[in-house]
């Protein structure tokens, strides 16, 4: 029996074709978001690297900022509920989840059985998102991509004091004008954006295990700034970008289950 | 009668409220002088001469929810007022400096009433405005209450100002302080106060609730603009009564199914009021416990000045973390509660940051989950109704799970 989840963020689209609620058959990322071609065309490499059809499907479950203008779905999950699920289906013994996606965050408190319960959000300010490391990486003329290995060569991170995009952007530009090199300046903006998560990360609870998902933590400037602005280890699954689709998938399963 | 035709309290709650706009007119048009005052002011003592009062922050609701307050911001920031300021005040400097409003206009006062009980930003509001207007302010300094229970030195200064309150009232009209008249005045306002807080009270233990908690935003109106007037009291009698049939019968006046019961923290979003109730009756939400509409439950005894200032010195923003903790921890038991979503209201700074240790604490005692929302009371470019209704739907996930576990987590996390 199969199921899919699938996650339309504000940046990325992702899909998981699960097979009887335990094996990932295939996964896919397309770099568009909801609103764009994104949505179908994740649906579609699905189905053609799974080598299934869209009747194959005994259920399909949606979540992500793109969840309910998204026809066709059995059911909508918020993401912080498939974040949950996900998560604790990679990693079993899952305490806190730590999601950095595109234009918000989230930090998830989950109970022993992996079940989500209590969160907290950013506030409407999207600055330690995602879309916040999108501008500093291009005024730094530099790929988003390799902001984490960039940083990691850093000797002596600035201090960026600014939370607000529009601030932090200008203070990078006056480092750069000073002529502070790159990898001192990308510290410098990974250790504000841990900063910032760790604050709303606290206020949920911090429960071990710790782990990090998102598009944002496939960066370990990032991933190793938060271990530090924590003071715990922090795990990265290799789904990590994947988990809120994954989730969805599950719930899918669940449902036709229940 | 046919049933369109019929008297119901929200019709005649409506009109109610339009009639107190119009009354403010007919006095303007007659040399009567009309004030503008702040929500919780004692109205009392302007009540028993006589003298109509308007309430900007009503005003700045109503034509919020009719999509005017952006117009009438802009006007008041172009002038120079921050963004920061409360989103009500700008909407009423707008106002003024717009000339009038087209869904809901004011005519401009005589003289300002402001109490400083709900906010402390009114007083510079209202300062503002006297200064502008070249008009009297009567001021009434709520001492703010960082010890529990409000202290007697405290009960005296109130007492002492509203004595001073008639004093300027009295030039302001030219007529001569009525105690009886006052007496009469205090008599309708506390029993209007008592069924206020009646007709709130109604939900608790009843399944479904007899009405949508929402409802109460609406009802408040006259709570907060007529509160002095016998009308008001039949409006709330026939109130009570409908809810009172309606729990007889099973019923609610709620058209969305009860899934859930919660508790609503702050001021309502006014711009999106539609979407918001929408967005609940999707999700089978229902408003059950707020502490807002309570700042209008103002209760004492007949003639007792120290009870008045008692409850007008009470109100929620006027006591500390303690009290205020326990104000929700009782609104959450009195409606049966499952969750509470709080508003991160950018106008009210004074309701808002106190909010991430408040809901802590509230947490801790009641083991509720919750969730937050960003938005403004009447500044609509600090709400996002994707933020809103993901974090909805999160907080209506924890509740069924929740509630499929037996009302708790799996641990104790």
């Amino acid at each position: 029996m199969y199921t899919m989840g699938l996650d339309f963020g504000s940046t990325a689209s992702k899909g998981v074709v699960l097979k009887d609620g335990k094996e990932i058959v295939c996964t896919a990322i397309i770099t568009s978001g909801t609103g764009t071609s994104g949505p179908e065309r994740v649906k579609e490499k699905l189905l053609t690297e799974s080598n299934l059809l869209e009747s194959d499907m005994e259920a399909v479950v949606v979540t992500g900022y793109g969840r309910m203008t998204y026809q066709g779905a059995k059911k909508q999950i918020s993401e912080l509920s498939c974040h949950a699920k996900g998560v604790h289906f990679l990693v079993p013994d899952v305490g806190t989840v730590i999601d950095i996606g595109g234009q918000d965050i989230k930090a998830l408190l989950l109970d022993k059985n992996g079940n989500l319960s209590n969160f907290v959000m950013n506030d409407k300010c999207a600055a330690g998102t995602g879309r916040f490391l999108d501008v500093m990486a291009g005024v730094l003329e530099t790929e988003v991509s390799m902001l984490g290995e960039i940083s990691m060569m850093s000797k002596s991170p600035v201090n960026i004091s600014s939370t607000c995009t529009v601030f932090a952007e200008s203070e990078v530009i006056s480092h750069l004008s000073a002529g502070v090199n790159k990898e001192d300046i990308i510290a410098g903006i990974h250790i504000s954006v841990a900063g910032r998560v760790a604050a709303l990360a606290k206020r949920v609870g911090i429960k071990d295990k710790v782990v990090m998902v998102g598009g944002v933590a496939k960066n370990i400037g990032v991933v190793k700034a938060m271990e530090d602005a924590l003071g715990k280890n922090i795990e990265v699954p290799k789904l990590a970008q994947l988990t809120g689709a994954l989730g969805a998938a599950l719930f899918a399963f669940e449902a036709l289950n229940k | 009668m046919a049933e369109e035709n019929k008297i119901t309290a929200m019709k005649m709650i409506n009109g109610l409220l339009a009639k107190s706009y119009k009354e403010a007119w007919e006095a303007k048009e007659k040399g009567i002088p009309v004030g503008w005052s702040t929500s919780v002011f004692p109205q009392e003592i302007v009540e028993c001469f006589g003298l109509p009062l308007l309430y900007p922050e009503n005003q700045a609701a109503g034509v919020a929810a009719k999509k005017e307050s952006l117009s009438l911001q802009e006007k008041a920031e172009s002038r120079g007022y921050s963004i920061d300021l409360c989103a009500y005040a700008r909407t009423n400097f707008g106002l003024l400096e717009n000339g009038g409003s087209e869904n809901l206009n004011m005519p401009k006062p005589d003289f300002v009433c402001c109490c400083n009980n709900i906010c402390n930003e009114v007083i510079k509001w209202y300062e503002s405005l006297a200064r502008e207007l070249n008009i009297p302010l009567i001021m009434i300094d709520a001492a703010y209450n960082n010890s529990g229970e409000v202290s007697q030195s405290r009960i005296d200064y109130f007492v002492e100002q509203f004595k001073e309150a008639a004093n300027q009232l009295e030039k302001i009209s030219g007529k001569k302080f009525d105690p009886k008249k006052l007496e009469e005045v205090m008599a309708i306002s506390s029993e209007n106060g008592k069924l206020w807080k009646e007709s709130m009270s109604l939900s608790k233990d009843v399944y479904p609730a007899p009405m949508n908690g929402f409802d109460l935003f609406s009802y408040m109106a006259v709570i907060v603009c007529y509160r002095g007037k016998k009308e008001t009291t039949e409006a709330f009698k026939l109130l009570i009564s409908e809810l009172k049939e309606h729990i007889k019968n099973g019923t609610t006046s709620n058209r969305c199914e009860e899934k859930y019961r919660i508790m609503m923290e702050g001021i309502p979003c006014w711009p999106y009021i539609g979407y918001k109730m929408k967005s609940f009756g999707k999700y089978g939400v229902n408003m059950t416990g707020s502490v807002y509409p309570h700042a209008w439950a103002l209760v004492y005894e007949k003639n007792d000045l120290d009870g008045l200032a008692r409850a007008y010195c009470s109100m929620f923003n006027n006591v500390d973390l303690n009290k205020m903790t326990d104000y929700r921890v009782n609104a959450l038991k009195d409606g049966n509660c499952e969750g509470v979503f709080y508003h991160m209201n950018r106008s009210c700074k004074l309701m808002s940051f106190i909010q991430y240790q408040m809901a802590r604490e509230v947490h801790e005692k009641t083991g509720l989950p919750y969730a937050s929302f960003d938005g403004d009371q009447a500044d609509p470019r600090a709400f996002s109704d994707a933020q809103f209704e993901t974090r909805l739907q999160g907080l209506v996930e924890v509740m069924e799970h929740q509630k499929e576990n037996g009302g708790k987590a799996d641990d104790n996390n």
